[in-house]
């Protein structure tokens, strides 16, 4: 009898632990199935590297969207990953106990503020300041297009924002999870704790480093609310790589969640389109999160 | 503010009424034809544009008040929602605030219930004194030839752009009106709706956007085009040049009891006082 509850019971966790396989393959069937027709009919890619999305004239180059999605996201790592490794380091080496008590719940707090505050945060102070850079202090070298308020900078910092307590958890993990023997001996050849702690404790932690950069990277992609705040949502890329990070821009998600709602139907098809586009890139950075995992480990 | 308050008890009590006799017949109540004395008893659904959401919501309540025994559910989801579920029957009206494409009037009539101005807005502290534009202006404003306020008679300072998301029916109604079937510039920042476009243009003091005459508000300032200011008047003796029909969608053919009289008393002298209190345009 205990037996056949026990297999009985293993069966309900094993239809509870599918679920989640299940739902990620219908979401993939039906973003696909509702996104393929027009790709076969402009062209996988034509619309790829397409610099033009106008889908009330029916072109939909998804060029712009890829950009601006990916150069938002390379300034909040730019910005992110230092100041959350940093901030891993003193919680794991540094801060005492009555500094972290203070700090931690700040961090817990950041990751439960919902996407959209910090949207309005963005709107309110962030592109209020970066205004009054671009138009009062760089107002001489930067050409009009680039004095907008809304930029690839703001998006990146607000990102920033939004990835620290991600980056900040997963690699606070992985420092305390080197072994206290690595440190003693460093310590014991007579190195400071700053030499020890970049020349030990980071490289041997660098596996949950990796995946904390990877997973704070994945949702900035996925962001969406706090970007259309801010960015300017503007499919375009910028004619000067120099000044591009005072561009405004558009980003894949930010398009779906603004067009979605008075699309006709090949729009729409079009917006699955863009919708199967960030599946593949979040899948990709799945797939290199694991092959970077293994490879860090051995 | 007691009116609304009793609305509510109203539409509560018939949304009773409905469940009870639903779960007690099982069908739903009949309509009653051409008795007149007893008037209609019945739900209808409307749904499509957010513009003309508002507008549809006093015009609903004020017919449900003279019809006691009707209920009239209306939902968003924008113009193309709205003509297409008039069209497969989803709801029974739609609403859109673009004229219909071509490819989208198999099966359907329509019905224009009201205009809608479209004003050109800025920043309330906007520097240039007695700021006009010409319908030219405002063409080369959404179609990037002027990027600057120097190019408008102001200071040599850049000018935010700022439009709605592809799709949307002020956007499409602006664009046919403006830009006839020419492409707009790629260089305008996009909000989608209409609060979030006043909400930036009242971000920015260089910003110049477009939005309903019925929500505006002095969080933002109108600009005059062609030398007039976007006024009832001023709409219909053509002066002012850029408004859009509001549209009800109906299916070809028959229509319900309840739709038809819904559009009798919208088009009624009574209806076309309410448009005009909700500030938009009454038709004629």
């Amino acid at each position: 009898m205990k037996k056949y509850i026990n297999r009985g019971m293993e069966g309900v966790f094993f239809a509870c632990a599918s679920i989640s396989v299940v739902v990620i393959v219908m979401i993939a069937y039906f973003v696909f199935r509702e996104g393929m027709p027009i790709f076969f009919e402009h062209g996988v890619w034509n619309m790829i590297s397409g610099r033009t999305w106008n889908p009330t004239r029916e072109i939909y180059g998804l060029l712009p969207l890829i950009y601006g999605t990916f150069h938002v996201t390379f300034v909040a790592l730019i910005i992110g990953v230092p100041l959350g490794l940093a901030t891993a380091v003193f919680l794991a080496e540094i801060a005492n106990d009555r500094v972290a008590r203070i700090i931690r719940p700040a961090i817990e707090l950041l990751a439960g503020i919902p996407s959209v505050v910090y949207g309005l945060f963005g709107m309110v102070v962030i592109n209020e300041f970066m205004r009054v850079i671009q138009r009062d202090y760089l107002g001489n070298i930067l050409p009009d297009d680039y004095k907008w308020g809304y930029s690839i900078l703001s998006g990146g910092i607000i990102l920033a924002i939004m990835i620290l307590p991600t980056i900040i958890n997963i690699s606070e993990d992985a420092i305390r999870a080197v072994p206290y023997k690595y440190k003693e001996g460093a310590l014991g050849l007579g190195a400071t704790h700053f030499q020890t702690i970049f020349g030990v404790i980071l490289p041997a932690a660098r596996s949950g480093i990796v995946s904390a950069v990877i997973l704070g990277m994945g949702r900035a992609i996925g962001e969406t609310m706090a970007l259309i705040m801010v960015v300017g949502n503007m499919p375009i890329i910028p004619d000067s790589f120099l000044y591009s990070i005072f561009s405004p821009v558009s980003t894949l998600t930010a398009t779906i969640a603004l067009e979605m709602g008075y699309a006709d139907p090949t729009h729409r098809s079009a917006l699955f389109a863009v919708g199967m586009v960030l599946f593949v890139i979040i899948a990709l950075l799945n797939v290199a999160g694991i092959l970077l995992n293994k490879r860090a480990v051995k | 503010m007691f009116k609304k308050k009793s609305m509510f008890l109203v539409s509560v009590l018939l949304m009773m009424a409905v469940a009870i006799t639903g779960c007690g017949g099982g069908s739903p109540a009949p309509v009653q034809n051409g008795s007149g004395e007893e008037g209609l008893s019945g739900v209808i659904a409307i749904a499509g544009s957010t513009s003309v959401h508002p507008l549809t919501e006093e015009l609903t309540m004020a017919f449900m008040e003279q019809n006691r025994d009707v209920r009239i559910d209306v939902s968003g989801g924008g113009s193309g929602a709205g003509i297409e579920s008039a069209a497969s029957g989803a709801a029974d009206i739609g609403m859109s605030s673009r004229a219909l494409r071509d490819n989208e009037t198999a099966g359907v009539q329509v019905v224009t219930i009201a205009n809608d101005g479209i004003a050109m807005i800025v920043h309330p502290d906007n520097p240039i004194e007695g700021l006009e534009l010409t319908m030219e202006q405002v063409y080369d404003i959404y179609t990037g030839v002027i990027t600057n306020w120097s190019q408008v008679g102001g200071d040599d300072i850049s000018m935010t752009v700022v439009s709605r998301e592809e799709g949307s029916g002020t956007r499409g109604a602006f664009e046919e009106i403006v830009l006839g079937k020419d492409s707009p510039t790629e260089r305008m920042t996009i909000q989608n709706s209409t609060g979030a476009v006043m909400a930036a243009v009242a971000a920015d003091v260089n910003a110049i956007g477009y939005t309903s005459t019925g929500s505006l508000n002095d969080t933002i300032k109108v600009v005059p085009v062609n030398g007039a200011m976007p006024t009832v008047e001023n709409i219909n003796n053509a002066s002012y040049p850029i408004f859009r029909p509001f549209i009800y969608i109906l299916p070809e053919g028959e229509v319900g009891p309840i739709a038809e009289a819904l559009v009798d008393f919208i088009l009624s002298e009574e209806g076309q006082a309410i448009v005009a209190r909700e500030k938009f345009i009454p038709i004629n």
